[in-house]
């Protein structure tokens, strides 16, 4: 039950049967906790991952399925995609848990078309839910990294007049 | 970004003195459990800073504010680390945070006398504490400076966390005073600064300080605790509340590798295993036979027919059911007339969190110790407590960021928090066990917003304004179990009716609550009360300008002006003048306004919709807010963008059923949650404030207003009233 993953750039060995869940050999075994349980039913994309640069739900896929292909995870962002920073830019995040997801998504988005329209982003990003409701900066966020102008302020403080 | 875990930290542990428990609704409505004596008593000793309870300055000068509200989303931190970085005059950019351990004696919510998250009141009533923290620190630096600079303390200024004495041009910062600064007492009532002077709060420099590890999937949530000895555990639930299990078998699950060993437990059967695949295959592999003779088994339909019954008279009150009044002036039951008369149904909804409910536990004898999203920590060290024989004081609490609550991780029976302790306690030996919900176990295990029934009766005068106002609330009451409420209306099942400027503008009202038991746990649900209420009174007004031939926005101009709410009125007049309401709307878009305080602000959004492909679409939405000062400007605006979102994913789509006690929705293919595609375009418009207002709170204003709009702009379509939620049902 011993399998070589390509994750992040590195082979690792992992002790797990065939079926098992990409999610759980990433979080459980390889520590890589960034990917998050959501539904296990690939209905939310918390759990979003890349297999080749394509997104792909690893509360769904047995390792099996992705034993030579090459898996990005959010670690293997290691920070510094433009669209993290966009994402810390825009504050983007509310509680957080679903945007390692959201941001594997927006990765696979932007290699497929590097300037996408809005109708695109709601193509691409509408199987990752948010329940805070960021998807409004999710959107800008994306469209910031793309280089697209950024939307107008939608805040205006009258405060402290 | 929260620190690990440190033992050597301050822990839990008030001093031997009798604590009032006022745990409280999240919403306004108090309810008291008055414990006796040392309730919170027994613990680990508790240090605190040279600087008190809320400041800390690491050797290197860094300030870290620790916060006793709970991060799950809303901002609340950076709002709270701004307000202590201001009145220190701290270099914001070194300004850092942390969660406070549970200690009610310490960092009890100023609103409830329990330590605990909810009401939107986390910087409301941290206000004047926290600028007394700062100022009270910043008053020691200021001290240090000037005994070693022999200069009066009135010449010191402080700015960016560097301290200067102009005169002389000497300059130095936190770190090199650190020393002197740390061994004076900090000052029981320093001077605050003039609010005319802040320089930080309500500039867009107030930020949140976790994006970066929200982004790169670095920060710790619950379900990312790991050790090298933590075991996982799944339950086998009942299908219905309040069954129990009758017998199971565990030979299968036992056979599932990585299986460590299956406990009955009080809310049914846990299996424990090394990792959460074995865990999940064994719960999955039990065969449980249940005992359902106390078990619900209404339906959900049943319950709201009951309800309907009950409302309009049609149905007999059971024993023990009583109507309570909680607005009455003048004679409703004179007046007769023309009168519009409508029901509204709510169905029941899940919180739906993106991470499902969870905890870490180890219990070692009567020694109980939790990692995890804490919301309440006092409601979870008194019930923890009970289940290890201890001292709530004793049960320490290290509080994580939650993914998503909007109240769910906060009740009275710390549900999922006290099952996992039990599975912990039969582990024993101090081994952490992570209890994981999966999301159908999460969906199942109720803790809903109460089904919800309203019948309102307004019957008008000669210019078409109430005239009198006659309304009946059927609902399960969410602080029934709460520790010794007493009787009287549960404010939270009323709030938002009660006290509505359209009732004070009425002059005669007869408005009657009742809470029939149902076996379904309920609990409240970002904004609570409002999540029904402002529907009714905003919807309704709505039809009721309509009949009377008026404006929406002019109606209620004239109705806040009888009541004199003025709020009401500033925050409708900016979203009627940003959204452009005297022109047309956009071509093939239609306008619904709606406007509702819930906890202290008063918000009024003017929504944009249409109908594509037979539902309702929502564009763009103008918000206008009143929430005193607003000290972060830009999460103000971000959690009106997700409020409306929650808001509006449940007025268009959220609803859970029972079949014969069961519930039918599972998981997010069949309990319908707002998409990327159908989110609106939030505009956030804040009410200018003389300075050194009092801050209210943002986390739930946001979500209760959005369903009104949408459904008065389809009003303005289509010339129906929609009575009941969700407006876009699944289909059969």
């Amino acid at each position: 039950m011993a399998a070589t993953l390509d994750v992040n750039g590195k082979p690792l060995s992992v002790q797990a049967a065939d079926d098992t869940p990409l999610l759980w050999v990433l979080r459980d075994e390889l520590g890589l906790t960034g990917t998050k349980y959501g539904c296990g039913i690939a209905q939310c994309g918390a759990c979003t991952v890349l297999a080749d640069g394509a997104p792909i739900r690893s509360c769904l896929t047995p390792i099996a399925a992705v034993t030579g292909a090459k898996i990005t995870t959010i670690e293997g962002l290691e920070g510094r995609h433009r669209l993290q920073e966009a994402w810390v830019r825009l504050d983007v995040p509310q509680c957080g848990y679903c945007q390692s997801g959201q941001i594997m998504s927006a990765v696979a988005l932007l290699e497929q078309s590097p300037q996408p329209t809005d109708d695109e982003i709601d193509a691409a990003m509408s199987g990752n839910i948010c329940r805070c409701g960021a998807y409004q900066r999710i959107h800008a966020a994306i469209k910031d990294a793309a280089g697209q102008p950024a939307p107008g302020q939608t805040t205006d403080s009258q405060t402290q007049a | 970004m929260n620190a690990p875990f440190d033992r050597r930290r301050a822990q839990a542990g008030p001093s031997r003195r009798d604590v009032i428990v006022t745990a409280t609704a999240a919403g306004g409505a108090l309810l008291v459990g008055c414990s006796p004596t040392n309730l919170m008593a027994l613990g680990a000793e508790n240090e605190v800073g040279a600087f008190g309870p809320f400041v800390k300055i690491a050797p290197d000068g860094a300030v870290s504010v620790v916060c006793k509200h709970i991060e799950f989303g809303q901002g609340n931190h950076a709002g709270l680390a701004a307000i202590v970085a201001e009145e220190l005059d701290a270099d914001w950019a070194r300004v850092g945070w942390e969660h406070a351990p549970a200690n009610a004696r310490l960092y009890a919510n100023g609103a409830m006398g329990a330590q605990l998250t909810g009401g939107s009141s986390a910087i409301n009533n941290s206000w004047d504490q926290l600028r007394k923290a700062g100022a009270a620190a910043r008053a020691m630096f200021v001290q240090a400076a000037a005994a070693r600079w022999d200069v009066a303390e009135g010449e010191i200024t402080v700015e960016n966390g560097v301290v200067s004495h102009a005169a002389s041009g000497r300059t130095t910062d936190f770190r090199e005073l650190l020393p002197d600064a740390a061994r004076l007492t900090p000052p029981a009532e320093p001077t605050l600064k003039d609010p005319a002077r802040f320089t930080l709060i309500g500039t867009d420099r107030v930020r949140r300080k976790d994006s970066l590890a929200k982004s790169t999937g670095q920060t710790r949530f619950t379900m990312d605790v790991q050790a090298d000895d933590l075991l996982v555990a799944m339950v086998a639930h009942p299908p219905r509340f309040g069954a129990k299990v009758a017998s199971f078998d565990a030979a299968a699950a036992k056979a599932v590798p990585g299986v460590v060993e299956v406990y009955e437990i009080p809310t049914g059967v846990a299996v424990v295993a090394s990792n959460t695949w074995a865990a999940k295959q064994g719960r999955d592999a039990l065969t449980v036979t249940w005992n359902e003779d106390k078990a619900e088994t209404r339906s959900s339909t049943d319950i709201l027919v009951r309800f309907q019954g009950l409302a309009s008279g049609s149905a007999d009150l059971a024993e023990g059911e009583e109507w309570q009044a909680f607005e009455s002036q003048g004679d409703a039951a004179s007046q007769t007339g023309d009168a519009l008369e409508i029901g509204y149904d709510f169905p029941y909804l899940a919180h739906a969190t993106m991470e499902p409910m969870n905890c870490v536990a180890q219990v070692s004898g009567n020694k109980a110790r939790l990692t995890f999203a804490s919301q309440g920590p006092t409601l979870d060290q008194l019930n923890v407590a009970k289940v290890v024989l201890n001292l709530p004081g004793s049960v320490e609490i290290e509080t994580l960021p939650a993914g998503g609550s909007f109240g769910r991780r906060a009740n009275f029976q710390s549900d999922f928090v006290v099952e996992c302790v039990e599975i912990a306690k039969k582990v024993g030996k101090n081994r952490p066990v992570k209890l994981v919900w999966t999301r159908e176990d999460d969906m199942a295990a109720g803790y809903f917003r109460p089904l919800v029934h309203h019948r309102v009766r307004v019957t008008t005068d000669a210019e078409g304004y109430p005239a009198a106002w006659t309304h009946r609330i059927v609902t399960q009451s969410i602080m029934k179990g709460a520790p010794m409420r007493g009787g009287g209306v549960d404010e939270s099942a009323v709030e938002g009716a009660k006290g509505s400027p359209y009732l004070a503008a009425t002059p005669h009202v007869d408005a009657q609550l009742l809470t029939p038991d149902i076996g379904v746990p309920v609990l409240w649900w970002r904004s609570v009360g409002a999540t029904h209420t402002a529907y009714v009174m905003e919807h309704t007004i709505d039809q009721l300008a309509r009949r009377a031939g008026q404006d929406p926005v002019d109606y209620r101009r004239a109705l806040y002006r009888k009541a004199d709410a003025k709020r009401h009125l500033a925050v409708l007049d900016l979203a009627a003048e940003k959204s452009g309401w005297a022109t047309p709307a956009s071509e093939g878009w239609t306008r619904g306004v709606a406007v509702h305080e819930c906890f202290g602000s008063v918000v009024a959004q003017v929504a944009e919709v249409r109908m594509e492909n037979g539902e309702p679409k929502v564009g763009r939405v103008v918000t206008a807010i009143d929430c005193g000062t607003a000290i972060s400007p830009d999460q103000i605006a971000a959690q009106m963008e997700g409020g409306t979102c929650y808001g509006l994913s449940a007025a268009l789509y959220g609803e859970v059923t029972l079949t014969e006690g069961r519930v039918d929705q599972t998981n997010f293919d069949t309990y319908r949650v707002l998409r990327h595609s159908e989110a609106p375009k939030v505009e956030t418009y804040i009410v200018a404030q003389p300075a050194g207002a009092h801050p209210t709170g943002v986390g739930e204003p946001g979500t209760p207003v959005i369903g009104p709009a949408v459904a008065n702009a389809l009003l303005a379509l289509t010339g129906d009233a929609i009575t009941a939620q969700p407006f876009v049902r699944a289909q059969a």
